[in-house]
């Protein structure tokens, strides 16, 4: 292996991992501000329980993800050296105001919301919570338009003379229309991955006998995620939909490649759910296909035209291969490893679908009050969580493998992008070293939340209703590490 | 003054904020066995950072995400050059980071035990390390015309850099327990500021030598002032320490490793990364810089957000502005901190 392959596997390994806890950290902190803000409202204490209890089962998880987060922002510059200089007026940006407006919001408040249960009054340690969650979303806003300028470059120009992409129109960048239907997915993916987060570990502690007097409080739990859970399910089909249109338009080659479609279909280009072929996948041994899907997915008509991967591929051979010395010249072909993207794009899609079914009968077997006495009702439950992680660990290694062989489409190839002052020592040191790390962390991680799921929620404690920096007396702190 | 100028002095800005706030952070996490006498005591040091940590992490974050966007060439060549250790400062970033959440999440003593040395390993490393990265920036690394890094490991571990990591290191660990000093009550109290003396006076008579080196290597009229003012601060802050006032002898260190910081930019500038090999490769200000255009729009944002973070920042020291004592820490868990 060389620095390429072993840089190439390091963004792999360390961005999915990365992104393994976000998902559920962005969702958990709207649904956890949902519930702090319900008890306030209310002041029934389940709200209050749930809220500390899924409180904690957050914190575990956003440690991991703020710590993995940190090496995102160094490894660029680390492996991608030329990459960055290239790209770095234009893309360097959000990630600056993405530190300055959403990193600092999440972690100050979320040090107010941790320690601040006997130093702040209710209303504002809600509130808190809520202004983490808008840290969050800014923090997807700006890191989502870094990337979709990525998948779709609008707002430079390239200079030859500094022989760079050059910010031309930051507005652009922020609004662009990649962007604008990227978003919502990911949020929405969010929204899904915390609902069946609440839902499936609600479901867990409700089948649990050592649980049984908390019953009404897990069965509420479960209705909320599930309900969470499917609105947001809806919202991720939707833009799931409209981004398909815009992949289409923007990047053919990765709409062909999520189908495996070689040759341009004029109208009609079916869908296959699964296909057993060949390994490179040219060719097909069996496939179940549903007619036309694929022109509805990719144009929003059942008779659209679908451009395939062959011409597609000879088009950009000729537009971009021609000089060796351009950065957008590669000595493959333009095109993606079609298997990766192909099943993905399916994993994705179908993890997507079982955790709405999923949701939907958990729905509908509470439904009126109902107790199930179904006893697979916890174990159905707890996959749910996982099966909406891995759809979104699945859809980014889609849309990322989908835009090879390109890191910015149509002008720097990834193969150009890499470090060239980085010997192989130094790229596999850090390869072995990040990923054992992470190895390591990704034990103690699982079973610290299987310990703390297992506890359930801790009883009702009234907490102090105090003043602003919390009342002038000496009592131990309400929370201390 | 030109874009590129206030960029500069920014992205200064940025790493004077991270130090002096991070700095004590190090401090409390590099001390923890030396200061905290048991369980509790090791709770309390922790807990006097535990609200603010985060928030003060952060400021490194924005400092590399700012100069990639500010100056692209010199993140690239200072991120793919300084490979190695950066290496080590990420790993010790994410397993201390982790050991503030996790150490608590089990009673087990052992369990406690390797978090503990995950804090510990986790402080002294970034506090060694950034003091290695700035020395050899200021002094200059090899560098070719295609603005690439042609040096290894040890290029970067040469006497004067390694003074440079030895300044910060003592100087973190002073400021720490200055805070500690500040921000405890009872006994830890009065071991946190005696300590603070000791290291305070190594970190002096070594911050001393190295500014000193610097000021006769690269130093200006005005960084001579800077410097001067630094090492008067920091024994300002031991003076004040010596009397039993805290808070001026934090504001002591603190101004110290700010001014110090300071310095070095005012010694680094116009250049943001010199090059040994020859002076013409070296990286500036200009020719490592974003275009007019990116350098304005981020000007604007920093001018609109940089004054609410810094506010909503300090609130937050104000919320926690109480000290914490041995019986602050809850009593539930002191059965299990007597057992270990």
């Amino acid at each position: 292996m060389d620095v390429l392959d072993i840089a190439r596997w390091q963004f792999g390994i360390i961005t999915v991992y990365h992104f393994l806890f976000v998902p559920l950290t962005i969702g958990l902190t709207a649904v956890i501000a949902g519930l702090e803000t319900a008890w306030v409202r209310t002041g029934k204490e389940d709200y209050l329980r749930l809220t500390k209890f899924f409180g904690k089962l957050f914190l575990i998880n956003f440690a991991i993800g703020v710590v993995t987060g940190i090496v995102q922002e160094f490894q660029f510059g680390m492996n991608w050296s030329d990459y960055s200089r290239f790209v770095g007026d234009v893309f360097g940006a959000p990630l600056a105001v993405e530190g300055l407006l959403a990193f600092f919001l999440e972690s100050t408040f979320l040090g107010l919301w941790i320690f601040g249960w006997d130093k702040l009054p209710r209303g504002l340690h809600a509130g808190c919570m809520w202004l983490v969650h808008l840290g969050t979303l800014a923090s997807s806003w700006f890191i989502l338009a870094a990337n979709s300028w990525m998948q779709h470059p609008v707002g430079y120009r390239f200079n030859p003379e500094t022989d760079r992409a050059e910010l031309v129109d930051f507005w652009a960048v922020m609004f662009n229309k990649v962007q604008l239907v990227t978003f919502p997915h990911v949020i929405f993916a969010a929204y899904m991955t915390a609902g069946t987060f609440l839902l499936g570990v609600a479901a867990y502690l409700y089948m649990k006998k050592k649980h049984e007097a908390d019953r009404p409080m897990y069965h509420r739990a479960i209705r909320i995620g599930a309900v969470v859970t499917l609105l947001a399910g809806i919202g991720v089909g939707v833009t799931g939909d409209l981004q398909g249109k815009v992949m289409t338009e923007v990047q053919p080659m990765k709409m062909a490649a999520a189908e495996g479609l070689y040759e341009t279909s004029e109208g009609c280009a079916p869908f296959s759910v699964f296909t057993i072929g060949t390994p490179d996948g040219t060719e097909e041994k069996f496939a179940v296909t549903i007619p036309c899907l694929l022109s509805f997915l990719g144009t929003g008509s059942f008779d659209g035209t679908v451009e395939g991967i062959n011409p597609l591929r000879d088009e950009y051979a000729e537009t971009y291969g021609s000089d060796p010395t351009s950065k957008a010249y590669t000595e493959g072909d333009y095109t993606p490893v079609i298997p990766v993207t192909y099943w993905s794009f399916r994993f994705m899609m179908g993890l997507g679908f079982f955790a709405a079914a999923g949701a939907a009968l958990i729905l509908w077997l509470t439904r009126g009050g109902r107790t199930p006495g179904v006893r697979w009702l916890g174990t159905l439950g707890l996959s749910l969580p996982i099966a909406t992680t891995l759809a979104s660990s699945w859809g980014w290694i889609f849309t990322e493998m989908g835009r090879q062989p390109w890191v910015v489409f149509g002008l720097m190839t990834t193969e150009s992008g890499v470090s060239p002052g980085v010997s192989t020592f130094e790229a596999a040191t850090s390869l072995i070293v990040l990923t054992s790390l992470y190895a390591v962390l990704a034990v103690v991680e699982v079973k610290l939340l299987v310990t703390y799921i297992r506890k359930g929620a801790d009883p009702f404690v009234e907490p102090p209703d105090v003043p602003v920096g919390g009342a002038d007396d000496d009592r131990p702190l309400t929370f201390a590490y | 003054m030109e874009l590129t100028t206030v960029w500069f002095a920014l992205i200064a800005v940025l790493w004077v904020g991270y130090f002096c706030l991070e700095g004590f952070d190090f401090g409390v996490g590099m001390l923890l066995p030396v200061l905290a006498r048991n369980e509790t005591e090791r709770r309390v040091m922790i807990n006097t950072i535990g609200p603010v940590w985060d928030g003060n992490e952060v400021w490194v974050l924005v400092a590399g995400g700012a100069t990639f966007a500010a100056f692209p060439e010199w993140y690239a060549t200072l991120f793919s050059g300084f490979y190695l250790p950066l290496l080590l400062i990420l790993v010790a970033l994410i397993v201390r980071g982790l050991s503030f959440e996790y150490r608590h999440k089990r009673d087990e003593a052992e369990w406690k035990a390797r978090w503990d040395l995950a804090i510990i390993v986790g402080s002294a490393v970034p506090a060694l390390l950034w003091g290695v990265a700035f020395a050899n920036i200021v002094a200059g690394v090899p560098i070719d015309a295609d603005k690439e890094f042609t040096g290894t490991l040890f290029t970067l571990l040469n006497p004067y850099g390694l003074l440079g990591g030895l300044v910060t290191l003592t100087l973190f660990a002073a400021h720490g327990a200055m805070f500690v000093a500040l921000k405890t009550d009872g006994d830890i109290r009065h071991r946190a500021r005696d300590l603070a003396v000791r290291i305070g006076v190594v970190a002096a008579v070594l911050a001393v030598l190295f500014l000193v080196w610097t000021q006769v290597r690269t130093g200006t009229a005005t960084t001579a002032v800077v410097f001067a003012a630094a090492a008067l601060a920091l024994v300002g802050g031991l003076v004040a320490a010596c009397a039993g006032r805290e808070g001026w002898a934090f504001v002591g260190t603190f101004v110290t490793i700010g001014l110090a910081v300071a310095g070095l930019f005012l010694a680094l500038f116009p250049d943001v990364m010199p090059s040994t090999t020859d002076p013409a490769f070296s990286l500036t200000t200009t020719n490592a810089a974003a275009t007019a255009y990116t350098l304005k729009v981020m000007t604007w944002v920093a001018v609109v957000f940089t004054p609410i973070v810094l506010g909503y920042q300090a609130w937050t020291y104000w919320v926690f502005r109480r000290r914490i004592s041995v019986h602050h820490i809850p009593t539930a868990e002191l059965a299990d901190a007597r057992a270990s």
